[in-house]
């Protein structure tokens, strides 16, 4: 080997060693944004649908700042990258989606969020009042503005009811389940007729509509104490899912086989809050087109779910970011949202808005769902979720009740599982 | 070294330079500082990226298993705590018989069925062997995201391919994540249908390196194929068969995509956690719960732990049982 060859090795070598640190120092500072300086692109960070993409068409047509719209599809793969976000200082989103079922965690630590209240316009008049309340960390300053609620109803194939002879018409068929027992006779009627096919997907989805309609505390009491194995909501809510089994089709909400049910119509029937009305439709395809439509929940009307947007401490631009919130949340996007996708507006403007009041879903058979859904806002009862709501809801209480469902567990048994996972899903 | 490396590349066509002078005495020492030190600039980038993705995250993991620690919050330090609280866990242990059983679903069958394909690849008699060599090694080019997914399909209860075909045969359908034994089949079929190949590559590639010699003299003595495979094959192999039961170990402990995929991404891995591995856990802990992180940090090394233990147990048995 040539003295030359050696040495280029060497010169060789050396630059790979300093590339090697350059990259890891380099790590550290790559294009961070000046404050104060107008963005040229915010992050807006959702999960399911909230129906923003046209919306932010116009925002960026109107200011000239680039929206990335990154969607998560489910609130379970959502929550964990979020938390790693703010557990690591950087990654999140200039505007953030929070639930209603998370929303208490992260304000345990409010100081991961920018106040909003001296960035925006005073809007506290503006939106249902214990909506923009539980936007409101506990020291004080404004995490989120209110994106939706989740005010229920019922989802059901109109040529499915026909096949088993069941009314298709609206009305008549909300008039066919006042309560919850009248829904179960419902459904055998439907299995009978149908020749012993399932009427809803999942007792998961009952125990969801029947848990967030007993405006009682649920899995935790307001001094944020577990108490889900004494709750009496949480039991009557347990209570009308078991006895649901044997109409259901016995398939997890989010699940390949749930998805695939909406376009093979293994169900007949399914909750629907709100925000739901897009996810269906997505599911079922255009070929079903027509074939849904929206009927009055069994019971008496709830709040499932609902959102804020929050603006992270750690994004670079909180006064855009917070403008673009804003903008969101207005009483004209939050219509523009629900006729895209459903989600039911919290803004008391947009709630009489005449757009939002006469607009059917000409998907759901032409469902006048800004009436259906509006009425049952002023009637829902604000529910105080714990800080670890979410958790105990699909890592106790959805396994629970599935493992009996499927069989797994008896009655019995699978209560002291939800009871006995609900103490450790819980802890905080 | 910039005087010298303007200076000393010599003129292709010229003669070399005439010996002796202050030139050689420099040239032989760079030349020395280059023999000795060289190999130290060279192997340093792995040993710096190495200490910083993989030594001070292990480092911090420890730290962090000593406290109470919140990912978005407070942080106490608690000593000990985390790890005996470990051994009172019924999660715990509860994912540790998991990763244990599907560990063993998969890596018996999938080492035998190994040996198996090498042994046959190695046979001087086949045809196309580079064809079949190439072919078995595709499984485990497929992303482990597309390999879980389109299996979570081909069993899924209703519409799913398998018990399709199970019912042919007059066997009612299988709830494949609802029971134990079924989970941990499916799981482990995905696994060996993606390690497979790559295990064969291996494990042929160590019978590649003994001497033909021994097969032809054994032939000479009266020895068939499946005594030449006992007494020269399985003896000689022996290193790289430690080799690749370690790999499969470590791999099989650490398993997480295709289970949480299995799941249709529930972090508890079915209904009753009958298929959470200790990774799953471990994330569960570390990351989805926001106020345990310290306590998924135990996990974590606990894992870490249990394959150091896994591994040498499997060297020592793996060296006795080839004796």
């Amino acid at each position: 080997m040539s003295l030359t060859t050696r040495r280029s090795r060497l010169a060789a070598s050396a630059l790979a060693a300093i590339t090697a640190i350059g990259g890891l120092a380099a790590c550290g500072n790559d294009d961070e944004p000046v404050a104060g300086e107008k963005p040229g692109k915010l992050v807006l960070e959702t999960f399911g649908e909230f129906g923003y993409e046209e919306l932010i068409k116009q925002y960026e047509k109107d200011t000239g700042i680039k929206i990335e719209l990154r969607k998560t599809a489910q609130l379970g793969e959502y929550r964990p990258k979020l938390v790693r976000y703010l557990a690591t200082g950087r990654g999140a989103g200039d505007v953030v989606a929070l639930e209603e079922g998370i929303l208490n965690e992260f304000k345990s630590n409010p100081r991961n969020w920018a106040d909003l209240a001296p960035l925006v316009d005073d809007h506290s008049t503006d939106y249902l009042p214990w909506k923009w309340e539980l936007g409101k960390a506990p020291d004080g300053r404004l995490m989120g503005l209110p994106t939706d609620v989740g005010s229920l109803a019922v989802c059901y194939r109109k040529d499915l009811f026909e096949a088993a002879g069941l009314p298709t018409d609206r009305e008549q068929v909300s008039a066919l389940w006042p309560d919850w027992d009248s829904f179960l006779q419902t459904g055998r009627t439907y299995k009978q007729g149908s020749g012993g096919k399932a009427f809803i997907d999942s007792v998961t989805a009952v125990a969801d509509a029947a848990l967030f309609q007993q405006g009682a505390d649920l899995f935790y009491d307001k001094e944020n104490n577990i108490i889900a194995g004494t709750s009496p909501a949480v039991k009557t809510a347990w209570d009308t899912a078991v006895s649901m089994a044997d109409i259901s089709a016995k398939v997890a909400t989010w699940s390949p086989e749930w998805s695939a049910g909406f376009k093979q119509g293994s169900f007949a029937a399914t909750f629907c809050p709100s925000w739901m009305l897009g996810i269906v439709a997505d599911n079922s395809g255009e070929e079903n087109k027509g074939k849904w439509d929206v009927a009055a929940v069994p019971g008496g009307g709830g709040n499932w779910g609902g959102s804020w947007l929050a603006v992270p401490e750690q994004s670079a631009h909180h006064e855009e970011a917070a403008k673009l919130a804003e903008f969101l949340t207005s009483a004209a996007s939050q219509v523009e949202a629900f006729k895209a996708k459903g989600p039911l507006p919290t803004h008391l403007e947009a709630l009489q808005d005449e757009a939002f009041l006469s607009y059917t879903n000409e998907y759901f058979s032409d469902a006048p769902t800004g009436k259906i859904f509006g009425e049952s806002v002023s009637k829902i009862e604000p529910i105080h979720l714990g800080p670890k709501h979410q958790a105990v809801k699909e890592n106790a209480f959805g396994p629970a009740l599935r493992s009996f469902e499927n069989g797994q567990a008896g009655e019995d048994e699978a209560w002291q599982q939800f009871t006995k996972d609900a103490e450790i899903q819980g802890a905080f | 070294m910039s005087h010298s490396a303007a200076t000393a590349p010599p003129a292709p066509t010229a003669p070399p330079a005439p010996p002796g002078g202050a030139r050689e005495h420099r040239r032989f020492t760079l030349d020395r500082l280059d023999l000795t030190y060289s190999p130290y600039v060279y192997i340093a980038p792995f040993f710096l990226i190495f200490g910083a993705f993989g030594l001070y995250p292990m480092a911090r993991t420890a730290w962090m298993s000593l406290h109470d620690w919140d990912m978005i919050g407070e942080r106490t330090f608690i000593g000990l705590d985390n790890y005996t609280r470990l051994l009172s866990d019924d999660y715990f242990w509860n994912a540790l018989v998991n990763t244990f059983g599907i560990f063993a679903l998969s890596t018996i069958p999938q080492l035998l069925l190994a040996l198996f394909l090498a042994n046959l690849l190695n046979r001087t008699l086949l045809r196309a062997k580079t064809f079949f060599r190439m072919a078995i090694f595709i499984p485990n080019v497929v992303s482990v995201a597309a390999v879980a997914i389109v299996f979570g399909m081909l069993y899924q209860r209703e519409y799913g391919l398998v018990n399709w075909l199970l019912g042919f045969v007059g066997i009612d359908q299988i709830d494949w994540d609802g029971q134990t034994w079924s989970s941990w089949t499916a799981i482990a079929s995905m696994v060996n249908w993606r390690w497979t190949g790559y295990n064969t590559l291996i494990l042929l590639a160590g019978m590649q390196a003994i001497p033909r010699d021994l097969y032809e003299a054994a032939e000479i003595d009266g020895a068939g194929q499946w005594r030449q495979f006992w007494r020269i094959t399985l003896p000689l192999l022996r290193p790289t068969f430690v080799f690749v039961v370690i790999l499969s170990t470590i791999g099989g402990m650490q398993l997480f995509t295709e289970p949480l995929l299995f799941a249709n991404g529930s972090i508890i891995g079915g209904n009753q956690r009958e298929f959470q591995t200790l990774a799953m856990y471990m994330y569960e802990m570390g990351l989805v719960n926001l106020n345990s992180a310290g306590y998924g940090a135990a996990v974590a090394w606990a894992l870490f732990m249990i394959i150091g233990l896994m591994s040498l147990l499997n060297f020592v048995l793996v060296r006795r049982a080839a004796k």
